[in-house]
């Protein structure tokens, strides 16, 4: 994206590179980037890609911060690249890699897939407590009702609290924080019944009970979507699901 | 390569492609959905938009209401017909949109709350705070996952489709993750690819907005319809471009020249009150409001910003409670880009391009003329926003229009034999690897990108001239001689974005050459389109025409037209502000027959 301001400063990029079919393990390659005060770190790797480097990988889109396709790692914290500015980062090199804790596919792409298997094994969905024909209009929520949930629907799929995790780094199979978020998301919508399902789903050693409490998901997170805080709910509902089941009839946990 | 059966194919998981998916697993749980992305699907481009969807649900509002702004709106190029059965079905998808979850801001009861749009006479767009494409996308998403006939071809770029004996056949997709090949077979196929607005420079878009499917059908033989019409958005960040929603002057912001002056009620659309009415001020149309800038840069009256010329977007008056749970996004986008708190300073915002109105042409059940293929959502020209769309109405035409596509393409899928495996996909892998070998002149195609770009925005521009737009057609053709020398840098197959963004660029050229040659042609002025050349008038009697771009292959496309569909509302004089209200009252009378057309206000030269 050209712009207007002039580009009279520069800044040294080292940036991680691993083309699969060439290259034995990841190495930093650095690019000298000349900026602008208004430039992004996506805008520095998109000069990049068109003026020194084409082969250079990564993902984008939006610009502005909602698609969550550029997180990366930006001298060692998870970010989107695009709403990071090269002006913060003046002074000396800035080390550019993949996000942590995920396989790299090349340069800064990284696998995505797992998270999104994870995601649709929450019953990301309404599962309704009251079904209703679309004839009959839309199900009252209040604005209370909507508090509940509202602030965990907001999640990007970044997986910026995924790369901030060290839990999520040491057990990879571990749920993590994104999709706790989205499955108290739906278990606190007044319009949901699926609450039962979903707590099955995270009962086991991978679920909410891996999660040691650090509270680096929040800190990272870009939409303020706080999942450290939907884990503790997870951790009450979870607690309070086994206890109650403990004392019902039925299968015990 | 490897080769999949499906029942239906669905080229693109935006808001569009996620509503036909659903729809499609729905009306026919036993068919196999194929549904391919570029991106994750909660990457699409549905996720940037901001500020709602209509739906009629006032009491005081009425389908015939948001049709006629609709109609007037599009100046008149809309298909009546298709536009009838839109407004009939934007409520009932935004309805199923909440069952699904989408988290729409409520009143205080808990009903839903809507707010007011530009160009709408009543208030009827649905939201979610700003982040209303997001929630829609997001909701269509997770939800679309508890459907095990919808089969996620995630990452996959389709190269082309495949159509032989008179009907579409399936699609060839390329793994961006391995660089490997697909062809995967389909009886129905569903283009929903989203628009083109990357071919100009300075636009709202996302990377990924190029035209893919556009380009596709065009290919094979489907016109492109209206191309000339495409949406600059008032109010953008200068330089990046970025959105920022119209939601603002739904809720009461004001648009400021330099002087502090509310400039609108110089061009047509006061008085300027303490609150606009609809329809008034800020509340007009967006082609109307980025004509305005235009006029007031060239009177000197806007604001120089290091980004370039601006003017400026108040919202403080609204105050900072209202500001922040209403546009929490654009408080964010503010700050984040422009270091400004839009409670405490107006915002810098200039127009910039944002929506292609037209699009793969199809017909009211998003069919195209080529047997088996549909489309729908941005990438389709289904025929609802004519000259000019109004904000809101295309997240509910992805809703309506998503789902028709669905059902449609079961219905076609159903009807219809078996496809046959014939040697076309080999034929479109070996051309998409020839241009990963190829040696060409050694130019790299970024450099091509740029010049489309800024070709497309000097000819192709808010106001048009006869000889810029044939500057920019020339300089098309031009380029897309020097695309078939480019050479690439990377000549690897996992995760090879310079050969993925060279293919698209392909595209990019051929839509962005039917958009100049739409617009060369069409000698009038109507909605986005606008002439400064002699043609500054509507001329119903000649243009009241729908245009229709044929691909030709490497030579310019022919430019044809067709007719344009009216059912109860004969082309009138398109009027917004007092002048609006004057017509309203005049009753019908204000509505003349074909032919012989009123002269539009001419608020090129007010």
């Amino acid at each position: 994206m050209p712009d207007s301001m002039r580009r009279t400063k520069s800044i040294e990029l080292r940036v991680l590179r691993y083309r699969p079919a060439s290259d034995r393990e990841p190495a930093f390659v650095s690019y000298v980037v000349p900026y602008s005060d208004d430039m992004s770190v996506l805008q520095a790797l998109q000069s990049i890609k068109d003026a020194q480097d084409g082969s250079l990988s990564f993902r984008w889109s939006c610009r502005m911060a909602v698609c969550g396709s550029c997180g990366m790692m930006i001298n060692g914290e998870p970010k989107l690249a695009c709403n990071t500015f090269v002006r913060d980062l003046a002074g000396k090199a800035a080390v550019i890699e993949p996000l942590q804790n995920f396989p790299i596919e090349r340069d800064l792409v990284v696998t995505v897939g797992d998270f999104v298997k994870k995601i649709e094994s929450i019953y990301p969905y309404i599962m309704p407590k009251v079904a209703k024909p679309i004839e009959d209009g839309a199900y009252l929520q209040t604005p209370a009702q909507m508090m509940a949930y509202e602030s965990f629907s907001d999640c990007i799929n970044c997986m910026l609290c995924y790369a901030a995790c060290p839990q999520f780094g040491a057990n990879p199979d571990f749920i993590g924080p994104g999709a706790m978020a989205m499955l108290q998301r739906y278990n606190s919508d007044s319009r949901d019944g699926g609450r039962q399902l979903r707590l099955d789903q995270i009962h086991g050693e991978d679920g909410v009970w891996a999660c040691t409490a650090v509270g680096m998901c929040s800190d990272v997170c870009p939409k303020q979507v706080d999942p450290a805080n939907a884990v503790n709910q997870n951790k009450t509902n979870s607690a309070l699901d086994f206890f109650l089941r403990a004392v019902r009839p039925g299968p015990r946990p | 390569m490897d080769h999949f059966d499906a029942d239906i194919l669905i080229l693109g998981a935006g808001g569009a492609g996620l509503r036909a998916a659903i729809a499609a697993a729905q009306s026919a749980p036993n068919l196999t959905i194929a549904l391919v992305s570029k991106v994750y699907p909660m990457r699409s481009h549905t996720v940037a938009a901001e500020g709602g969807s209509a739906g009629v649900v006032q009491a005081h509002d009425s389908l015939d209401n948001h049709f006629n702004d609709t109609v007037s709106g599009g100046d008149w190029l809309c298909e009546q017909d298709v536009v009838e059965y839109f407004v009939e079905h934007c409520t009932p998808e935004m309805v199923q949109l909440e069952h699904w979850g989408c988290p729409w801001s409520r009143k205080p009861d808990g009903h839903i709350n809507v707010r007011a749009f530009g160009g709408m006479k009543i208030e009827r767009t649905w939201f979610a705070a700003d982040r209303s494409g997001f929630h829609i996308l997001h909701t269509l998403f997770q939800t679309s996952t508890q459907f095990p006939s919808i089969k996620r071809f995630d990452e996959y770029f389709c190269v082309d489709l495949l159509a032989e004996d008179g009907r579409v056949q399936g699609a060839v997709v390329l793994s961006l993750s391995t660089g490997e090949f697909t062809a995967i077979h389909a009886r129905a196929v569903v283009i929903a690819t989203g628009g083109a607005g990357r071919v100009f420079r300075q636009n709202t878009n996302g990377g990924i907005v190029t035209g893919d499917g556009m380009a596709l059908a065009y290919r094979h033989g489907v016109p492109l319809r209206d191309m000339e019409f495409v949406q600059y958005h008032p109010t953008c960040l200068p330089g990046t471009g970025i959105l920022i929603t119209e939601a603002c002057r739904g809720e009461g912001a004001f648009l400021l020249n330099k002087d502090g002056k509310r400039y609108l009620e110089d061009y047509g659309l006061g008085p300027a009150e303490p609150k606009p009415r609809n329809k008034f001020m800020e509340l007009g149309p967006r082609d109307r409001l980025s004509q305005a800038f235009w006029h007031e840069q060239r009177k000197g009256r806007t604001v120089t910003t290091p980004q370039g010329e601006a003017v400026l977007l108040d919202l403080r008056h609204l105050g900072r409670a209202k500001i922040k749970e209403r546009l929490p996004l654009i408080c964010e986008l503010a700050e984040q880009f422009m270091g400004i708190d839009p409670t405490t300073a107006p915002i810098p915002v200039r127009p910039a391009v944002h929506y292609t109105m037209g699009g793969v042409l199809v017909d009211i059940h998003t069919a195209s003329p080529l047997a088996g293929l549909f489309a729908a959502g941005e990438c389709s020209s289904v025929g609802i926003h004519g000259a000019n769309r109004l904000g809101s109405n295309s997240l509910a035409e992805l809703s309506v229009f998503g789902r028709v596509a669905g059902e449609q393409a079961v219905e076609f899928a159903r009807g219809s034999s078996a496809t046959r495996r014939s040697d076309q996909a080999a034929a479109v892998e070996a051309r998409a690897l020839a241009l990963l070998g190829q040696k060409g002149e050694g130019e790299h195609h970024a450099a091509l990108r740029a010049e489309m770009g800024a070709s497309m925005e000097k000819g192709c521009g808010i106001y048009r001239l006869g000889s810029e737009m044939q500057g920019t057609c020339n300089t098309m053709g031009q380029l897309r001689q020097r695309y078939a020398g480019i050479t690439l840098e990377d000549k690897s197959r996992a995760w090879n974005t310079d050969w993925v963004t060279a293919i698209e660029l392909g595209f990019q050229l051929e839509v962005a050459q039917a958009m100049a040659h739409s617009a060369l042609a069409r000698t009038e002025s109507r909605g986005a389109h606008q002439r400064l050349d002699g043609f500054e008038k509507r001329d119903d009697a000649n243009f009241l025409r729908h245009s229709l771009a044929h691909y030709r292959g490497a030579d310019a496309p022919d430019i044809t037209y067709g007719p344009v569909t009216i059912t109860k509302s004969p082309p009138g004089q398109r009027a917004y502000g007092a002048l609006g209200e004057q017509a309203e009252a005049a009753g019908k009378g204000a509505a003349v027959a074909a032919g012989s057309p009123p002269a539009p206000k001419d608020i090129a030269h007010a």
